[in-house]
């Protein structure tokens, strides 16, 4: 089912993950999250820029372990912790943060 | 919870491309890192050019998965081994690879390598020793 973002049609998976991770613009999330009755904040950027810059460093999305590890020791060790991810992307940060990013659904995420 | 952690050897024995054991394999490493288990690598035979540096894919129409090698570290891989021997016999060094490496929570995150050189004979202590061992 593709979705409208800015006049223009991306195409989606059939779980509303972007097929081409290449399409992406920030627009994405901002029309995905509308869906989710969700009103992305700076905090949320923060993690989807993050997610958008691990994969492009690794060719992964990273798992929710390692995520939040890493967003405590970039973001501040108060942040580091699933409970801080699930009030930002209350569907899992798998799920929602990765879907927003254009990531493809993680690896081991069912 | 005082669950048995097991050692999980993963044997890596082929070349990246032509098959899919290459990517397989290390998606299961990154699914099972994530449940607690001591886990190791072990690259053999041609299994050594998983890990070569400037991997290019373009030709053969297939998602370079190099990179996500150095993810591994963030998975607390720690013990990848590398066999001496499979990397002579094909003309490589420990240079052709690429430097994967962890950090240290522990020592101030201090970065650590990663791949250790192994002998053929020391190699198979380690499979020896493994509570497990999974063939790719």
């Amino acid at each position: 089912m593709p979705i409208e973002v800015d006049g223009k049609s991306f195409e989606t998976d059939e779980e509303g993950y972007l097929s081409n991770i290449n399409d992406w613009v920030p627009g994405v999330a901002t029309v995905m999250s509308k869906e989710d009755d969700l009103e992305l904040t700076d905090e949320h950027w923060d993690i989807i820029n993050y997610l958008r810059e691990y994969y492009e460093e690794y060719q992964i999305a990273p798992a929710v372990r390692v995520l939040t590890k890493a967003v405590g020791k970039k973001f501040g060790k108060d942040k580091g912790n699933s409970k801080y991810l699930y009030g930002l992307f209350p569907y899992g940060p798998a799920k929602q943060a990765c879907r927003y990013a254009g990531l493809p659904k993680p690896t081991g995420c069912v | 919870m005082s669950e048995t952690i097991k050692n999980f050897l993963y044997l890596n024995r082929k070349a990246p491309y032509g098959t899919i054991y290459a990517w397989e394999s290390l998606e299961v490493v990154l699914i099972g890192a994530a449940f607690d288990q001591d886990v190791s690598l072990a690259f053999v035979d041609d299994g050594v050019f998983q890990l070569t540096k400037g991997q290019d894919t373009a030709a053969v129409g297939m998602k370079n998965f190099s990179p996500t090698y150095a993810a591994l570290g963030d998975y607390e891989v720690k013990k990848i081994f590398v066999e001496k021997e499979s990397l002579e016999e094909r003309g490589l060094s420990l240079d052709d690879l690429q430097h994967l490496t962890w950090e240290d929570e522990d020592d101030d995150w201090a970065e650590k390598d990663s791949i250790h050189l192994v002998t053929r004979a020391e190699m198979a202590a380690i499979m020896d020793g493994a509570d497990v061992v999974f063939s790719f």
